[in-house]
């Protein structure tokens, strides 16, 4: 790729191989050809770069944190404090990021800091894919970190080095007021926000066909009451500007910029596109106490950062009083609130642990049911338990059992029920059998256990007994 | 003239009483289980709506709670409209539900991490109102969350019922401890009906209603849910003395 400023032709960026041949970042065009002689040269289109990281960022801020921008021409920052549980933690979030950028055939660099500078330096100085820099511990990760990392421009950065400069550590070390003197404000202040000493909030890109609307205050809000009353009058103004649209949202922002500078957002996600106000206004509400007023909220934005078409139905009124109660809204809320909400469907497979899968709780109703002719077990071991069993082969059921260090007696069974090895989908399961039994004890408890392997034949399976539910 | 005046007055104060004592619920009555000798022991002749129950196992099925949550999947199939059933264990399996009646279609499972999860879940979803019934899985039920489950239901007329199941079996006497529920179950497991054949026969349970909200105490042994969910009294009602020979399966 090549960049032009001025008149100066320069290498704005390069491909393994390209690096393998030796040519760098910001060498001039003219010496990487005089490097490798058949070097492919590519224009760079600075402003196509530029719409697709702003795609990118719109994408990222539907899935991942309600605070997401673009950072320099080559990076995105997300505010992810309060978000990453939702995706399982910060590093399986992290993990999941770079997958997803590999699967689209982008290589991309992750790293998790306690401030934007911090996680900035760290993502572009990792070799690895995903860094997550533990709280606290932001000097000890950057001290090593080259200079040209601070957000400076290269004017002063090249000063520095002229001057010896060469990590963030000795900088950082070094008396402030001849630096000021010297450069300017700028090195400070960098410094300050890469070790979190001075507040950098992230202003949250935003897409122009989004519907926003927002208040602010001449006098800072901070009670709760307040903060609820001014979201609900948001909430109507939202909806009314939705309807105009013929929109429903299915992800909406509340952001609160406070008088301090910083920034808090709250996101609610409903399962289908909604515009209802008192079912929004609740989503809202219930969550107005992780709201941090702090000195005073200065503003309120509420924006609709996706939406589908919703249009209104027509509801035909019947003379059956049928009660059938959409309960959408009542998912939404539980969802909200961090709780996994699910409905379980029928998959085709005689596997037990494969004949059922989680659904969204939304989905359509599937009407599918399994149709067994044995009885089931209630509870379903998530692993089958191993148990010592003394039985008659081949097709006996067991006499007594031993599970858990307890032993029991069969006094009744019912067997076996053969589960053949789904060939289909892994080549191991070829020839694997489980024979499955319902026994019951003296006392009357109901187990079922299987057998691996058809009692003859080693190779369907080793013949031990496991212990795979319990009946009622 | 004056007596023609009280009467109106009178017939609206009732009227006006009667609205404030009815007001929010809206949908009393119960939820008969089909045997007479159950229904003629609970007041009203079944298990009310719009009121907390509770169900536990006995030996075992304490730590499992595997016949307690199928009575009250038999139960939720056999109310309207969809259930709710929140745990923060996952060891259900959808299967044997849909055996007793209870279609996939109908039941969602909130899953939290937390016990007060559970119970918060429990509570939204009871006073949401939409719902025929709301099951919550849990190991803890104080006095007050109790209460809470119980009010919330008087509100909307959703049956909530309490699986209670605990970590350990020495920790069951836990349920010995005083809530708000209205009604207080346990279920446990017996040796399932004789067949003439080698085989298992349909489940027996022993139900103990151990509480009863103006009612009194009784016990049944009873077979299990059938696949409309519904109980029936076993026929060796009262007599086990038979039960402890062996099948011929084992012999």
């Amino acid at each position: 790729m090549i960049a032009k400023s001025g008149s100066k032709r320069w290498v704005s960026a390069v491909n393994d191989a390209a690096r393998k041949a030796g040519v760098r970042v910001g060498m001039p065009a003219a010496k990487a050809r005089a490097i490798f002689r058949d070097l492919m040269m590519m224009d760079a289109d600075h402003v196509a770069d530029a719409a697709a990281l702003e795609r990118i960022a719109l994408w990222a801020l539907t899935v991942y944190s309600p605070i997401v921008a673009v950072d320099g021409a080559d990076g995105l920052v997300l505010d992810t404090e309060g978000a990453d549980h939702l995706q399982g933690g910060e590093e399986t979030m992290l993990a999941g990021i770079a997958n997803r950028f590999r699967s689209k055939g982008l290589t991309a660099r992750v790293a998790i800091a306690d401030t934007w500078g911090a996680a900035h330096a760290c993502a572009r100085a990792i070799q690895r894919e995903t860094v997550v820099v533990p709280r606290g511990e932001t000097f000890r990760a950057v001290e090593r970190l080259p200079i040209d990392l601070l957000r400076l421009p290269d004017k002063i950065i090249d000063d520095l080095r002229t001057l010896g400069f060469q990590t963030v550590g000795e900088l950082a070390n070094t008396a402030r007021a001849p630096l000021a003197l010297r450069f300017g404000l700028e090195i400070g202040r960098r410094l300050d926000q890469m070790l979190g000493r001075a507040s950098e909030p992230i202003e949250p890109i935003r897409a122009p066909e989004w519907v926003e609307v927002s208040r602010a205050f001449a006098e800072p809000i901070g009670a709760a009451e307040t903060i609820d009353k001014y979201v609900g009058g948001l909430v109507v103004q939202l909806v009314a500007e939705l309807q105009r649209r013929g929109l429903g949202v299915r992800r909406t922002d509340l952001i609160v910029d406070k008088v301090d500078g910083s920034r808090q957002a709250i996101r609610a996600g409903t399962a289908k596109p909604a515009r209802d106000v008192a079912w929004l206004t609740k989503l809202f509400r219930d969550r107005t106490e992780k709201i941090e007023p702090g000195f005073g909220i200065e503003k309120l934005t509420l924006v609709a950062v996706m939406s589908q078409p919703l249009h209104e139905e027509q509801r035909s009124s019947t003379l059956i009083n049928e009660e059938t109660s959409d309960i959408t809204p009542l998912i939404d809320v539980l969802g909200n609130r961090g709780q996994r909400v699910y409905r379980l469907a029928p998959v085709a497979s005689d596997v037990p642990e494969r004949s059922v899968q989680r659904v969204a709780a939304a989905a359509e109703p599937s009407g599918e049911i399994w149709n067994h002719q044995w009885r089931r077990p209630v509870r379903l071991l998530d692993r089958p338990d191993r148990i010592t069993a003394i039985s008659l082969m081949p097709d006996y059921p067991p006499r007594s059992i031993t599970w858990r260090g307890r032993r029991h007696n069969v006094k009744r069974a019912d067997g076996p029920e053969r589960i053949f090895g789904e060939w289909w989908k892994r080549d191991s399961e070829l020839e694997a059998v489980r024979d499955y039994y319902v026994i019951e004890n003296d006392v009357g408890e109901r187990f079922w256990i299987f057998r691996s392997g058809d009692g003859v034949d080693p190779e369907t399976g080793d013949h031990q007994w496991f212990m795979h539910g319990i009946f009622a | 003239m004056s007596a023609v005046l009280r009467e109106q007055v009178l017939a609206e104060l009732r009227e006006r009483i009667s609205s404030i004592e009815g007001a929010g619920v809206k949908r009393a009555g119960c939820l008969p289980f089909g045997v007479p000798e159950i229904d003629a022991v609970l007041p009203g002749g079944g298990l009310a709506h719009g009121a907390l129950h509770e169900f536990a196992g006995g030996g075992s099925g304490t730590v499992d709670g595997a016949a307690a949550a199928l009575m009250a999947a038999g139960i939720a199939a056999r109310t309207k409209g969809q259930v709710a059933w929140c745990l923060t264990r996952p060891d259900l399996f959808m299967p044997a539900l849909a055996q007793v009646g209870l279609h996939p279609d109908r039941i969602v499972f909130v899953e939290g991490d937390r016990e007060e999860d559970v119970l918060a879940s429990m509570e939204e979803c009871i006073s949401y109102g939409g719902l025929g019934a709301v099951v919550g899985e849990l190991v803890r039920l104080p006095m007050v969350a109790s209460r809470r489950l119980q009010l919330a239901a008087e509100r909307t007329g959703t049956m909530a019922i309490v699986v209670r199941r605990w970590r350990r079996q020495t920790e069951a006497n836990d349920f010995g401890q005083p809530t708000a529920s209205t009604t207080r179950w346990r279920v446990s497991v017996l040796p399932s009906e004789e067949l003439p054949v080698p085989g298992l026969g349909r489940a027996r349970w022993l139900l103990e209603l151990m509480r009863s909200r103006a009612g009194e105490c009784a016990e049944f042994e009873i077979g299990a849910c059938d696949d409309k969910g519904c109980i029936h009294l076993s026929s060796r009602f009262g007599n086990r003395s038979d039960m402890s020979g062996r099948s011929r399966n084992s012999a």
